[in-house]
């Protein structure tokens, strides 16, 4: 039992480590040729040992605490997020055996432990004793209760067309085809609400006012610097992995390779990819999808950012759950 | 119904979009990035850009500068200095002859009025952009050569 869980801590923080350099460096290259421009290039062949160099920079830097600040809060900030990241991937199924805990309430326990994110948000922004900082923080809070129910309704209408909570079962109603095949339009659209609402539950472009530099210099992660700031850094990737691995759960089939109809020649052939690949490139697909917003669009304001939740995606959202209810109840969907 | 064409029309507005940075992404050739010292020697700098002020001199080592001072009233930033010394034609004349053209180049700016106020294009900017040197002094630069001589059809 011990021996298990050592072997599960060691290769989630394995995980982690591997994602931060991974993702931060995806980031820079896909920020850079979007942009023209060729990104990071000098530390090692094509600039890949990039991420690594800033690491180091930022474990060898000073770590400082402002005056006035609630030191308690705020070194208890960072690994809050950490920790927060940490159990949201618990129910995640990443190939057909890989899996760290096979809940019954997957999605659900996703979707309340993603949300407490805030918290430890509004705590690092508070405690800084900043004005930028809790004003970042504060917007986070604005931004993130709105933008929940939206998630937590496309989490639903999903839910509805599966017929469960636990993320291996909806993995295995997806054997014949990915729901965002047979889902009809209902999918599609929880699809899309799913992804801007938790691009904006991330707190990345265009929705990303908490942090606005050009604001707030930085955000509710001002004043933090070295480790600690790193920590908050590398919480934001691990929680774009978590999202993107959610929406490739629910709508993409998780690691189910692509299947149309019951064991034919197609299948076969394409059960020949390993279940992780399948997940992997799904995954990732959405991550570069999420980045690709990020590159083009420019941030909304707050006004613009709380019409386009309450006026726009929450009306079609309850709408879409009502859809998907009629779907299920008449058994539309393949 | 406003609504709905609300939606579509800021979707079709959104996807414009991305397809313009997915057209860059897709397409690396587009990048506009240069890798300055790997690529020293193929370098090749847009025909207007200005670096360095230079006097052009001929095969006689003489050149075009008849120590005007236009250039030196012209400079916004006081990079040039010309002194001149007078000199006596055989003709009995007395004529302006550049003794020293001083150029600062750590307060030039590179705004290009002293090329534009010459009168018999005696000065002109080259591109050898690589200005580092280890003294300050070292950009302080005389740009007649020794001994030098202005062409006879401004004597």
């Amino acid at each position: 039992m011990i021996i298990t869980a050592l072997i599960i801590a060691i290769s989630v923080i394995t995980l982690f480590a591997v994602l931060g350099l991974v993702l931060v460096y995806m980031e820079r290259k896909v920020a850079a040729f979007m942009q023209i421009r060729l990104g990071p290039m000098r530390v090692g062949p094509w600039g890949i040992a990039q991420t690594l160099a800033d690491t180091v920079k930022l474990i060898s830097k000073e770590d400082i605490i402002p005056n006035g600040a609630d030191k308690f809060l705020f070194n208890l900030a960072p690994l809050m997020v950490t920790v927060i990241a940490t159990l949201a991937l618990a129910p995640l199924p990443f190939s057909d055996k890989w899996i760290i805990w096979d809940s019954n309430v997957g999605v659900f326990y996703v979707a309340a432990i993603s949300s407490l994110t805030v918290i430890s948000i509004l705590t690092g922004g508070w405690a800084s004793n900043n004005k930028y900082s809790l004003i970042g923080a504060m917007r986070s809070g604005a931004q993130i209760v709105s933008y929940e129910l939206s998630v937590g309704l496309s989490l639903v209408a999903m839910v509805l067309l599966s017929g469960s909570l636990s993320f291996s079962d909806i993995v295995m109603t997806q054997q014949d085809a990915w729901w965002i095949f047979k889902g009809h339009l209902p999918a599609w659209i929880a699809f899309m609400v799913f992804i801007i609402a938790s691009t904006a539950e991330l707190n990345r472009n265009p929705f990303d006012l908490p942090e606005a530099e050009s604001e707030l210099t930085a955000g509710f992660h001002t004043e933090y610097s070295g480790m600690k700031f790193a920590l908050f850094m590398l919480s934001e990737y691990i929680n774009m992995f978590i999202v993107s691995a959610v929406a490739a759960t629910l709508f993409l089939g998780g690691w189910m390779p692509l299947h149309f109809g019951q064991d034919n020649f197609f299948n076969h052939i394409m059960d020949y990819i390993p279940p992780l690949v399948w997940f992997a490139g799904k995954v990732f697909f959405i991550i570069f999808l999420i980045m690709w917003f990020r590159w083009t669009f420019p941030r909304l304001r707050i006004d613009q950012l709380l019409t386009l939740e309450w006026k726009y995606l929450l009306p079609i959202s309850l709408i879409n759950v009502l859809a998907a209810a009629w779907i299920t109840v008449t058994g539309w969907h393949f | 119904m406003s609504y709905i064409e609300n939606i579509l029309s800021t979707s079709v507005s959104l996807l414009k979009g991305m397809k313009m940075t997915g057209y860059y992404f897709s397409h690396p050739k587009e990048i506009y990035t240069r890798q300055y010292p790997e690529n020293r020697k193929t370098l090749k700098l847009p025909e207007r850009f200005r670096a360095e002020l230079t006097m052009p001199h001929d095969e006689f080592n003489r050149h075009r500068c008849s120590g005007c001072t236009a250039c030196e009233i012209a400079c916004p930033n006081g990079t040039i200095k010309v002194l001149t010394y007078m000199e006596t034609t055989p003709d009995n004349k007395k004529k302006k002859r550049l003794d020293t053209f001083i150029y600062r180049l750590s307060m030039c700016t590179f705004c290009n009025l002293c090329v534009d106020s010459c009168p018999s294009d005696a000065i002109k900017f080259n591109q050898h952009f690589e200005h580092s040197v280890t003294e300050r002094k070292q950009l302080t630069k005389v740009l007649n050569r020794q001994g030098s001589t202005v062409t006879d059809e401004l004597k």
